[in-house]
């Protein structure tokens, strides 16, 4: 049986799952140590269900505490940030681009050091292994223990990384080393910066970590703790309180998965409907659909891979404009939100709201419909027709697949979208969708990406991939999945521009399954990956 | 005119990423180094090339390579001083302000790292007034001007100068040498007069991309559309005299190959609503941009495919399956489309084989 929590601002969810099925839920208030929520809300499932902690196989958290600690900038610790690409990049140091007031709390100190590698695998310089000894010394006798290391092109060679912070334990054994070859993707800015995030979380991570592990042992569960990362796979804890910036994206990856989970629907559209959105995802072989914009965290720009959400302005406390003359409607953008039980009319106040028109509909029923003002038959429907239309149309800006799809109705205000929505096939409303976060964290798998630039002349293509492939389902499986459930699901190769040559970048992806009672955690994935 | 603000070098970077064609990079690095140059000097000045003296001697700078790789080797910072200081002993001669050799793309920003550290003014045009891949597709080839002597310096410091008898020999000389540095390297290229300049350079471009990010960037602060005000942006520019909103959608399908050494490939988004289908073929750039059967714009026009939210533009190697789009079609500045020019930068430069057609053309037909 595995439990998944998921850790928001205000409630911490978990639920019990076993053989695919939710067991319990809970929805209990966060506390600020997170620990002590996450005990409660533990302790209510094994209660609820009546399960003790031995049957525990595996525990799954998602957390937006990390992410809440870089936009409130608080907590956070002092870098030492190490760049071996010199002389190249001197003219772009680090915390470049920073807001100055981020930049100036978390800057201890910054080294531009010798090292780095070329496009093709040479090296911009050697290694200066005096220089990164010194660096790491300095930051010792300065009281800085969180170093960032960021290297040119280490995602395809993490060689000079990983012998820089072998130099740095020895000199610096309290250091907190973080290394962007583990933090992102190729894009240097970018990756140096969600390293340096990484290495001003180092402290706090470990405190969280540390509690949520005693919080487990308490409960009396031995089982082992995973955190879920932005993608929506899992890493360990322990490599969580390494690189929990790998963590801050996971609340709507896991949203989207745990809904995919409840309706079994693998390829389809999450329309998540709240107070004030109504936020749309697209789900391909269980995942996301990946975004392809740069994710700004606390106003820093960096490359982490997140779902590609499509917003409209439409929620339950949307509110509805009705013109002087009776029949001009506009719907929002504005909303009551989170206001929505004292200003929307049918719970007596005196705003008109996306779910008073529903509720004069009959297509929901709660608060008191008698409250709603009347509405003519005209203007009801017109108001409906309006909604139904920018439903429909976030649906068909989504959608890449021709004809209806699938639509996974999940949110307190799914009640807005009609089972004959225009370019819906069906509409599913799974049960427990309140909780789609926390069953998104139990049912993650185990991941693993890689990323190379590859001359085509110099290796056949075919071999590349091979290799690739062959190098993923092996890291996969030495994290913890069952070899045989190990698949690829994602690839991308796109050509270098501006160059001669058949050169690309090349990126895949691999998930597998965890060796506990789970037989698989998903329907099964796609043989064929797709090639954009 | 002045540049005092990073906004309105942030103006420059999105004016510049539209002009670009889909092509030139993501000006996002280019802007980091001009901000910071920006720091460092205080102001830059960019005057009108109507204001500079014919003897004067001009540099236009530019780096060569692939985008994808200048996102890990960042520059040292001392690339293009090292260069225009050779090219100084070479002429015998103090440069008196540097141009970008392309306005499109990343390399729209590049000579201002020059003028901080030279203090010397930015000249108001540019070499292609769009993004091309090659060096000889720059205006002043194709006016008969030569490249050389040119200098090319990379970030270890390591300095080439190329002097060539034709200009398609010193483009592959250049070429070699940047991927034997790298991949990326900075070049100076095409020195030439002020009286040069006036006669052959695209006029106001550096000014035209500030209008066009400016007009984006006010039009999203105040929640109107950024399309319709990039629009009237360029065409109130008069270097490019139509812009049309060519179609709306999103990205289907997305094929990438190679081809005679080039990155290739096409870009499928069907329309909202059923809307149609619009396909791009691209080369580094979008080059022709087809509905339904009709081509509706092709190169040396500017074809941009923008988030259709944001309005940033998304380059070709940024081009994403289920990104949700606009395609904006620009006219070319008319000295890319004569006759003689079209030799050099029409369809059939790049392999097509038709004949150039103007996108207002194109499109006033389709609406008849």
């Amino acid at each position: 049986m595995r439990i998944g929590v998921d850790v928001g601002g205000t409630n911490t969810d978990a639920v019990l799952i076993a053989e695919r099925r939710v067991v319990a839920s809970t929805k209990q208030p966060t506390s600020p140590d997170v620990s002590t929520g996450v005990t409660a809300a533990i302790g209510a499932i094994l209660a609820d269900a009546g399960v003790s902690a031995g049957q525990v196989s595996a525990v799954m958290i998602g957390t937006t505490h990390f992410t809440n600690a870089l936009v409130e900038r608080e907590r956070l610790d002092r870098v030492g940030i190490i760049r071996l690409a010199s002389p190249s990049g001197e003219a772009l140091p680090p915390l470049t681009g920073w807001p100055e007031a981020l930049a100036r709390q978390l800057e201890g100190a910054t080294f531009l050091l010798p090292g780095g590698y070329e496009v093709d695998g040479r090296e911009i310089s050697a290694l200066d292994e005096g220089a990164v000894r010194a660096a790491a010394l300095d930051c010792r006798a300065q009281g800085i223990r969180s170093i960032a290391v960021s290297c040119a092109f280490a995602p395809i060679n993490a060689a000079m990384e990983d012998r820089a912070a072998q130099i740095i334990a020895d000199a610096h054994p309290d250091a907190s080393i973080s290394l962007s070859h583990s933090v992102g993707r190729l894009g240097l800015i970018e990756r140096e910066n969600g390293t340096i995030l990484n290495a001003a979380l180092a402290t706090l991570a470990r405190h969280v970590v540390t509690s949520l592990e005693r919080a487990l042992a308490q409960l009396g569960i031995t089982a082992p703790l995973y955190i879920s990362q932005n993608d929506g796979t899992l890493i360990s804890a322990a490599d969580a309180a390494r690189y929990p910036v790998l963590t801050i994206g996971s609340g709507p990856t896991n949203s989207m998965r745990g809904a995919a989970f409840l309706t079994g629907v693998d390829d389809g559209i999450v329309m998540d409907v709240g107070g004030t959105t109504c936020d749309i995802g697209v789900l391909a072989n269980g995942y996301p659909r990946e975004s392809s914009i740069a994710v700004d965290i606390g106003g820093v720009r960096t490359n982490f891979r997140m779902p590609d959400i499509l917003a409209i302005g439409l929620g339950g406390g949307t509110r509805i404009h009705v013109g002087a003359s009776g029949d001009e409607v506009t719907i929002g953008p504005d909303s009551v939100g989170f206001r929505l039980t004292q200003d929307a009319c049918l719970f007596g106040g005196s705003t008109l709201t996306a779910s008073d028109v529903a509720v004069a509909a009959g297509k929901a029923d709660f608060g008191d419909a008698g409250r709603i003002p009347s509405l003519t038959p005209s203007l009801k429907s017109a108001i409906l027709d309006r909604i139904a239309t920018m439903l429909a149309d976030g649906i068909d800006r989504m959608k890449t697949q021709p004809g209806d799809a699938t639509i996974i109705a999940v949110g307190g205000g799914h009640f807005l979208i009609d089972d004959d929505l225009k370019g819906a096939a069906r509409v599913v409303r799974p049960d427990h969708a309140s909780v789609a976060n926390a069953v998104g964290a139990a049912i993650a798998q185990i991941g693993a990406q890689a990323e190379r630039i590859v001359d085509y002349d110099a290796e056949p293509r075919a071999t590349a991939l091979e290799q690739m492939r062959e190098m993923l389902l092996a890291r996969v499986a030495a994290a913890g999945a069952t070899p045989e459930s190990v698949e690829i699901v994602d690839m991308d190769e796109v050509f270098l521009s501006y160059l001669p040559g058949r050169s690309a970048q090349l990126r895949m992806k691999a998930v597998g399954s965890l060796a506990d009672d789970m037989k698989r955690a998903d329907a099964p994935l796609s043989e064929t990956p797709h090639v954009y | 005119m002045y540049i005092d603000h990073a906004t309105e070098l942030q103006d420059l970077a999105r004016g510049a990423a539209f002009l670009g064609s889909g092509g030139g990079g993501d000006p996002y690095y280019s802007l980091l180094l001009a901000e910071a140059a920006l720091a460092r000097r205080g102001r830059f000045e960019l005057i009108p090339l109507s204001e500079v003296a014919d003897d004067a001697l001009l540099a236009p700078c530019g780096w060569i390579g692939a985008p994808t790789v200048s996102v890990e080797k960042l520059p040292n910072g001392g690339e293009a001083v090292t260069g225009l200081r050779r090219l100084e002993e070479i002429m015998g001669k103090r440069i008196d302000a540097v141009l970008p050799i392309e306005i499109g793309g990343g390399n729209g920003l590049a000579p201002f790292i020059a003028a901080a550290e030279l203090g010397i003014p930015v000249v108001d045009c540019d070499g292609m007034g769009r993004a091309f891949p090659e060096s000889q597709m720059a205006i002043f080839n194709i006016r008969g001007l030569s490249a050389c002597p040119s200098v090319l310096t990379a970030a270890d410091g390591s300095l080439s100068v190329i002097e060539t008898g034709d200009n398609l020999t010193h483009e592959r000389i250049a070429r070699a040498l940047a991927v034997s540095l790298g991949g990326i390297a900075h070049m100076v290229e095409y020195p030439l007069s002020g009286a040069e300049a006036k006669a052959h350079a695209v006029p106001g471009s550096v000014s035209a991309a500030i209008a066009v990010g400016r007009a984006i960037r006010e039009a999203r602060a105040v929640g109107v559309d950024p399309f319709d005000a990039l629009g009237q942006a360029l065409e109130a520019t008069g270097l490019y005299p139509h812009c049309l909103s060519l179609f709306d959608g999103k990205i289907v399908d997305l094929e990438r190959e190679t081809r005679g050494g080039f990155s290739v490939g096409k870009v499928t988004i069907d329309g909202f609503g059923g809307g149609g289908r619009m396909e791009i073929e691209f080369q580094n750039e979008n080059l022709v941009a087809e509905s339904d059967g009709k081509i509706l714009a092709m190169v040396p026009d500017i074809i941009t495919v923008m988030d259709r939210d944001t309005a940033d533009t998304i380059t070709t190697e940024k081009l994403k399956y289920g990104q949700r789009v606009k395609v904006i079609a620009a006219a070319s500045p008319a000295i890319l489309r004569d006759p003689h020019a079209l030799s050099f930068v029409g369809p059939r430069a790049f392999g097509m084989e038709f004949d150039f057609a103007a996108v207002e053309t194109l499109n006033l037909t389709e609406k008849a």
